[in-house]
């Protein structure tokens, strides 16, 4: 019995008095919408995933496209989705892979979110003609100090400091792999973190010779598949970042579709080529919170006790009292990556239905390290679901001490968010190894448009900081008095300690 | 707006409020006529082994019987009496001014170090959040603050002021915001020894708030003067940071000037950015700190607010105007203006 053919999700039209059949829609798509048949070229919608490629290069617009051209019977609780997942299903079997974050049309609290700005009782600072103070530093900070006085009368700090990263903003670049993206993907990252000054994640992909001129702006991750770790690996990177779980994943292991590993992604996680990289739920050598405080103290025992160690985890109920249990293991900062948080690839059951909102993850775990008087010994960085820099602003001020960026980091260089990573065929070069794909990205004009983004983000950042009247990220840290929620509601204004707005 | 002053003198000589009282009038300027106050150190020699609490009574006669049973639970009252006050057309007596003489016994905090401090700053936050009518709104020893609401005259000649006698001496003429006509939102603020005046809007408050409140503060008074004498008790009651340290934790150096200090220098400033980043006061801000043994004034970073500096024989003066200062002190020997964060600092001599 056959079920027949879903409605295509997309419609491409192709405007033939525009239309010059130069081709070069065929040439941008790779995943086979376009077919030249003697004069003309044909189009099946049905292949299409809206990266927009062919949109973006065709020189006379001819190209226009339409979402769900085809409509359902309307029904709110069985809606398209639900029913396309099931005749999914139903014909494979099999659990549904998605690519990219949360896709729940639910409301991200950071829009309901407002900030502040000052009126005449004090002045608004402008950051054009007043220093204003983005630096940030990621790791342990003292609780508090032992300063000597030496004979000769200078002072002398005795307390010994424990290593930190220094960034000039507070906006760093997520971990996304050598594998789930490309390496001018990743080159492109690593420039534009280079250029301003801050800092990007290897993921869980090992670290390519190529990134080797980059590696102090870099984090090299140590997840459960422990791809491409060894000693090498470790002491290249300016920070050590053990990855227990993801927000665009909860509770399981990363995945890499073999499709994707070709030889040097194969020789870069230590991989045999072709295999999929599946890494497994849990680490195998953590199973309890001190499991994970021995292997904190290995990296840091290996690396001479010299880099910051982080350990990310996904934001889930019990976040903040995981988050506590993080600071009492020696590592440096606790990430927390929200349920918006992108996946290369993930069950669309894990992105759409696991985890907590990033906003109300920070704000439990900063408020929970106060009260345990641990909040020096950790730095708070959040991610999932950041899109601009009124997010950072916001993630801020809840508690966060620095943010990543994932998903906006690779929308910065063309992705136009259609969700399609995990087939690896990514037609603006960033989600696919294959060579002719990846050549799209030149990683010089790649890095410009990231650096450019951060770059961009971080002055919006000092002009809300400037109207608040404040010049220093430290003032903004955690002060949610600057916030009031809008339509929210009481339960999640107490949790986010934050007043409605008109309080 | 708000105006600001303090004096010390260095060989702890006393002064009566006679000259603070008009230094304070030449700033009504910058105050609206709905808050002022006065600290005054080495104020009750005869009780000076004792904390003197300054209290606020709504309705006496409901409240005061109530915290003498939670003073007794915790200490011996040695003595109390209403603060007297003298009848003013322009100001109307809301509250009732009390004082207590207090010995805390400090077997009740046996674990703590300083267990008597430590009993009196409990209780001071307990009778406060609980607001059942008594406002405790000073707490040390030979320290008294008199603050009402109503212009600075007013509140002086309410309680006398010229009848009280000090070595160092704050006044606050309020422009209020907040919370016009309460008592309790008048400056200075006070905590055991630390008093404080403050001109200006603290925009990191709602940082240092939470910060301070981690350590069992609670901010009670519905402004942001109060945090600034938490976070000095702070830092150098409890964490052992000289008042200059201090200073440089709470309006610290811009990063630019810390990464071209001598490396030593260096160290340190870097040190009390780290641990202390959340203490940095933002904001337009002048103010004065003082305790038993010193008064220091400072500005936020870039001096949104004015302070001037001043001296003459012992004395070190500090004000938002300089008039203030010349009508304390007509024959003041050198006045200044800091750079922005650079302090004040008047200490008695050993």
């Amino acid at each position: 019995m056959s079920i027949g053919a879903i409605p295509s999700r997309y419609r491409i039209r192709i405007d033939r008095d525009q239309c010059m059949l130069c081709e070069r829609c065929i040439e941008s798509c790779p995943y086979g919408v376009f077919r030249k048949n003697g004069e003309t070229i044909h189009v099946d919608s049905r292949k299409c995933t809206a990266c927009h490629r062919c949109i973006a290069m065709c020189p006379r617009d001819a190209i226009s496209l339409l979402e769900h051209p085809i409509d359902y019977r309307s029904h709110p609780i069985w809606t398209r989705e639900v029913r396309e997942s099931i005749y999914n299903q139903a014909r494979t079997g099999k659990i549904i892979l998605a690519g990219m974050g949360n896709a729940q049309p639910l409301p991200a609290i950071f829009d309901r979110l407002l900030l502040d700005a000052c009126q005449v009782t004090n002045p608004s600072i402008d950051p054009l003609r007043e220093p204003m103070e983005l630096r940030t530093y990621i790791g342990k900070k003292p609780s508090r100090l032992e300063i000597r006085r030496t004979p000769e009368g200078d002072l002398d700090l005795v307390t010994e400091l424990a290593p930190n990263l220094e960034a000039e903003t507070p906006i760093l670049i997520a971990h996304m792999s050598y594998g789930a993206i490309s390496l001018n993907a990743q080159k492109s990252l690593a420039m534009a973190a280079t250029e301003v000054k801050t800092f990007m994640g290897t993921g869980e992909g090992g670290l390519h010779p190529a990134l080797y001129p980059y590696q102090d702006r870099m984090i090299v991750q140590v997840a459960s598949g422990r791809f491409g770790v060894d000693i090498n690996y470790l002491e290249r990177g300016a920070a050590i970042e053990i990855k227990i779980g993801q927000g665009a994943k909860p509770g399981i292991g990363g995945h890499l579709p073999g499709e994707k590993v070709d030889a040097d992604v194969s020789a870069t996680r230590m991989i045999p080529v072709g295999s999929d990289a599946i890494s497994p739920a849990p680490h195998h050598d953590i199973y309890s919170i001190e499991d994970l405080k021995q292997l904190v103290r290995g990296l840091k025992e290996a690396t001479e006790w010299k880099k910051p160690v982080f350990v990310k985890i996904a934001a889930v109920h019990n976040v903040a009292a995981i988050a506590a249990g993080i600071a009492r293991s020696s590592a440096d900062a606790v990430v927390v990556d929200g349920f918006r948080g992108g996946t290369g690839a993930a069950p669309r059951v894990f992105r759409d239905q696991v985890g907590l909102p990033i906003e109300a993850a920070i704000a439990a775990v900063d408020q929970k390290l106060r009260d345990q008087g641990i909040r020096n010994e950790v730095s708070l960085i959040a991610s999932g679901g950041i899109r601009e820099s009124a997010d950072v602003a916001k993630a801020i001020a809840l508690g966060a001490d620095a943010i990543y960026i994932g998903t906006a980091s690779l929308v910065a260089m063309g992705c136009r968010v259609c969700g399609n990573c995990y087939r690896g065929l990514c037609p603006w070069g960033i989600a696919t190894q294959r060579e002719d794909l990846t050549a799209r990205l030149d990683p010089r004009e790649g890095s410009v448009l990231v650096s450019n983004l951060i770059h961009a983000w971080t002055l919006e950042l000092s002009e809300l900081m400037g109207a608040a009247g404040i010049n220093s990220i430290e003032s903004l840290r955690g002060n949610r008095d600057r916030l009031r929620g809008y339509m929210l509601d009481e339960g999640i204004l107490k949790v986010l300690d934050v007043k409605p707005v008109g309080a | 707006m708000c105006g600001i002053i303090g004096v010390i003198d260095r060989r702890k000589e006393p002064m009566d409020g006679l000259r603070i009282k008009k230094a304070l009038s030449q700033m009504n300027e910058r105050g609206s006529g709905e808050g002022a106050g006065y600290a005054v150190y080495g104020v009750y020699p005869e009780y000076k082994d004792y904390y003197a609490l300054h209290v606020f009574f709504n309705n006496i006669h409901e409240t005061k019987d109530a915290l003498d049973a939670t003073l007794e639970q915790w200490g011996r009252i040695v003595h109390d009496e209403e603060i007297p006050t003298y009848e003013q057309p322009n100001l109307r007596k809301t509250h009732t001014p009390w004082r207590y003489f207090f010995k805390p016994d400090k077997k009740l905090m046996a674990w703590s170090k300083s267990p008597e401090d430590d009993i009196v700053t409990y209780l001071v936050m307990k009778i406060n959040a609980e607001r059942k009518g008594s406002l405790v709104f000073s707490s040390g020893k030979n320290i008294g603050v008199f603050k009402a609401s109503g212009w600075p005259e007013d509140v002086a000649n309410f309680y006398r002021i010229e009848d009280y006698a000090g070595y160092l001496w704050l006044g606050h003429n309020r422009y209020p915001t907040n919370t016009p006509g309460w008592w309790g939102g008048a400056h200075p603020f006070n905590l055991l020894g630390w008093s404080v005046v403050h001109n200006g809007e603290i925009t990191s408050y709602g940082t240092n708030r939470r910060y301070i409140e981690s350590f069992g503060y609670q901010c009670t008074m519905y402004t942001d003067t109060e945090v600034v004498a938490y976070l000095i008790d702070l830092l150098v009651r409890k964490h052992g940071l000289s008042e200059e340290l201090a200073v440089k934790a709470l309006a610290p150096p811009f990063w630019d000037e810390i990464d071209i200090m001598a490396p030593r220098q260096k160290m340190v400033a870097k040190a009390l950015r780290l641990a202390y980043g959340s203490a940095l006061m933002n904001g337009p801000f002048a103010i004065v700190v003082a305790n038993q043994e010193s008064m220091v004034g400072f500005t936020d970073r870039i001096k949104l607010r004015p302070l001037v500096g001043g001296t003459c024989g012992n004395r070190v003066f500090v004000s938002s105007e300089e008039a203030a200062i010349r009508a304390m002190e007509p024959d003041i020997e050198h006045v200044y203006m800091p750079r922005a964060g650079e302090p004040i600092i008047g200490k008695v001599i050993p």
